[in-house]
């Protein structure tokens, strides 16, 4: 019945009582357990990604109005083995005057900084990677290490599409790891801790998304931009730069930059779920870890169904326009409504629980009023300066 | 257990291999990152002081965080500079930027 | 050898080795490349020594802002992108001897030290809080916070309108 309720604890106790009975020192047991633990967790997880590439597929049909691989085992679920099988066996090629090191260096980075946030991720209440007490700055750590893989992946290739697909993504990676960033300092507000843990625990009896519902968009938003997913794709605008920083890229390298873009996009349906929709909480997740790992992952999976649906939905905007919608619109928002936040935290701090929600709930329905008034405002300034310009044009 | 002083010989090694760099390099851009070595020795060496000092006070990790706010500060407008020297003179070789120079 | 003893090894030896690489290898983006593996060793310093926040910081200000600005501008500044010709300046012998001098000087002023074999005590309480307490705290370090902040303002504003083509 323990492991039910601890089952990561039995396990280790488990193990650590077998390995000590084969006579092995103290601490190379625990390194032993521990490796064996990241090892495990980084299979699940790549065995998760496999299933992502049926989900993603399956759901783009849909979308598109067609079936989608329907022929390979039932529902097609097992099309994706046949798409690895594809990638291993296609020619592996690195271009010629490419940087060879840096070439093959980029997309195991680019995989590794997705891995890297599963670390701070907590599965269920006793399931977690760490308790680190700088969780939030970290999966910002790991999105710098995905710029990073980006750029040298773009410059090694030696392809000037390359290179001005990664100087695309880069920009807007930069550009929207602001309101990303301010977007996360708003649980870190509401709860005193930038750990992980402590934010899912803190959200028992209510999701921070009733708080700051307006927080949780802005992060969806910089969310998709950072994946680089539509309306940000800039990065692989087929019809002026072909492919983007990936251009050169063949079989399983390519396939590793695949996979990573959607395991990140799962895991940043993971993060949602985590900071704004309580992660794994739910009715007897408390008890029994492995049913609130069933929530998570199941919370998880909606965010990234948000996420492809916003990607199948809504075309690519243009360069500027997107630099503009983050520096003039996206940024000034974040910073404004972290104040808000802040000081309607700290004035409703000692109120009952129902005020309080409200109270935080209506600071941020007012701030997104007072915002689409003034945009309405200047557009319709603009509109008016616009017809009274004409008529001289016209003369 | 590792005593102070192997941070400190660790600083100073790289705090004198930055050096190197800010001194025999041509490219402008190859001396600011000599730079960004040197402010990476002062910033391993304060982290080191304040973990064998007291911990209660916080004096080495402010000022580290104040040395990368100077550091973010230098390379912004240092590169800035360097683009825009590019964009006039055509070269980033310190010693082909010479019209200060008697 | 404790395990700290060999995590503070092959740290500092990858440190070194590419702070090295820094300043001897002829293709700057690959400079630029060696940087950050500079960076990141240090980051490890820093986790090791129980600084977190700046193990993280280190990672998000320099790896993924400082070094990718040097990326970007070393691309920029570029006609061709192959370097055949000497990196280093005609006074390069000069520069390695002051450097070795500098040190030696180091070491030595290091050997005067009362306190270089001290050992690490307990962190007292949690530092990241006693850190942000102290960034905004009037007692502490707040004039310091915000003459940084306006510093990174002003190098904002410069390095736009520096950069701005006319």
């Amino acid at each position: 019945m323990e492991f039910l309720t601890d089952p990561i604890k039995v396990v280790y106790d488990w193990l650590l009582e077998l390995f000590l009975g084969w006579g092995w020192a103290d601490w190379v047991a625990v390194l032993v357990i521990y490796l064996l633990g990241i090892v495990l967790f980084i299979s699940a997880v790549m065995v998760l990604d496999i299933l992502l590439v049926w989900v993603e597929r399956k759901v783009v049909a849909r979308f598109q109005d067609r079936l989608g691989p329907n022929r390979v085992g039932p529902f097609g679920l097992f099309q994706p083995f046949p798409d690895i099988i594809k990638l291993i066996l296609k020619e592996d090629i690195t271009p010629e005057g490419a940087d060879r090191v840096v070439f093959n260096l980029a997309p195991i980075l680019s995989l590794g900084s997705v891995l890297f946030l599963w670390a701070v991720v907590p599965l269920a209440s006793r399931i977690y990677g760490v308790d680190l007490n700088v969780a939030l700055l970290y999966i910002v750590a790991a999105g710098a290490i995905g710029t990073l893989s980006i750029i040298m992946a773009g410059w090694a290739s030696n392809n000037k599409y390359a290179l001005l697909g990664a100087y695309r993504m880069v920009a807007n990676m930069i550009s929207y790891e602001i309101p990303m960033v301010v977007a996360l300092l708003i649980p870190t507000v509401l709860v005193g801790s930038m750990s992980f843990v402590a934010i899912t625990e803190a959200q028992a009896n209510y999701w921070f998304v009733l708080v700051s519902p307006l927080g949780a968009l802005i992060f969806l938003v910089a969310a998709i931009a950072e994946l680089g997913r539509s309306p940000f794709d800039l990065n692989e605008g087929e019809s002026e730069i072909v492919s983007g920083y990936h251009i050169e890229y063949s079989g399983m390298k390519f396939g590793l930059f695949y996979a990573g873009e959607l395991l990140h996009a799962f895991t940043f349906g993971g993060f949602i779920a985590a900071l704004f929709f309580g992660g794994w909480h739910g009715p007897w997740a408390e008890q029994y870890p492995l049913l609130g790992a069933f929530y998570f992952v199941v919370k998880a999976m909606l965010g990234y169904w948000v996420i492809m649906w916003v990607k199948y939905t809504v075309p690519r905007i243009r360069i500027d326009h997107m630099l503009a919608f983050n520096w003039k619109f996206l940024t000034p928002l974040a910073f404004i409504l972290l104040m808000v936040t802040a000081v309607t935290h700290r004035v409703l701090l000692d109120a009952p629980t129902w005020l309080y929600i409200s109270g935080m709930f209506l600071s941020n329905v007012l701030l997104a009023w007072i915002t689409v008034e003034g945009l309405r405002m200047q557009a319709r300034r603009k509109r008016e300066a616009d017809v009274s310009a004409e008529p001289a044009a016209a003369d | 257990m590792v005593p102070l002083s192997w941070y400190i010989f660790l600083s100073a090694a790289l705090f004198s291999i930055g050096l190197y760099g800010v001194l025999a390099r041509k490219n402008v851009i190859a001396i600011l990152l000599g730079v960004e070595l040197m402010l990476n020795a002062a910033n391993i060496n304060l982290v080191a002081f304040w973990r064998y000092g007291n911990t209660a006070l916080m004096g080495g990790q402010v000022f580290s965080i104040i040395v990368f706010a100077v550091a973010a500060a230098e390379v912004a407008v240092g590169l800035a500079l360097v683009i825009a020297i590019y964009r006039t003179r055509k070269t980033v070789i310190a010693d082909e930027l010479d019209l200060m120079k008697w | 050898m404790t395990a700290e003893q060999i995590i503070f090894f092959l740290t500092a030896a990858l440190i070194l080795i590419s702070a090295l690489m820094v300043v001897t290898t002829r293709n700057l983006v690959h400079a630029a490349l060696w940087l950050i593996a500079v960076l990141f060793g240090a980051a490890v310093l820093f986790a090791t020594l129980d600084a977190s926040f700046l193990a993280v910081v280190q990672i998000v200000v320099y790896i993924g802002a400082i070094a990718i600005l040097f990326i970007f501008a070393v691309m920029l500044t570029r006609r061709n992108l192959l370097d055949k010709v000497s990196q280093t300046n005609a006074g390069w012998p000069w520069a390695a001897g002051i450097s070795v001098a500098a040190f030696a000087g180091l070491v030595f002023l290091v050997g005067q030290m009362h306190n270089a074999g001290a050992q690490k005590g307990e962190v007292s309480g949690d530092p990241l809080m006693a850190l942000s307490t102290a960034l905004v705290s009037p007692d502490a370090y707040v004039l310091a916070f915000e003459v940084a902040s306006i510093m990174l303002l002003a190098a904002l504003v410069g390095a736009v309108y520096i950069a701005n083509r006319k």
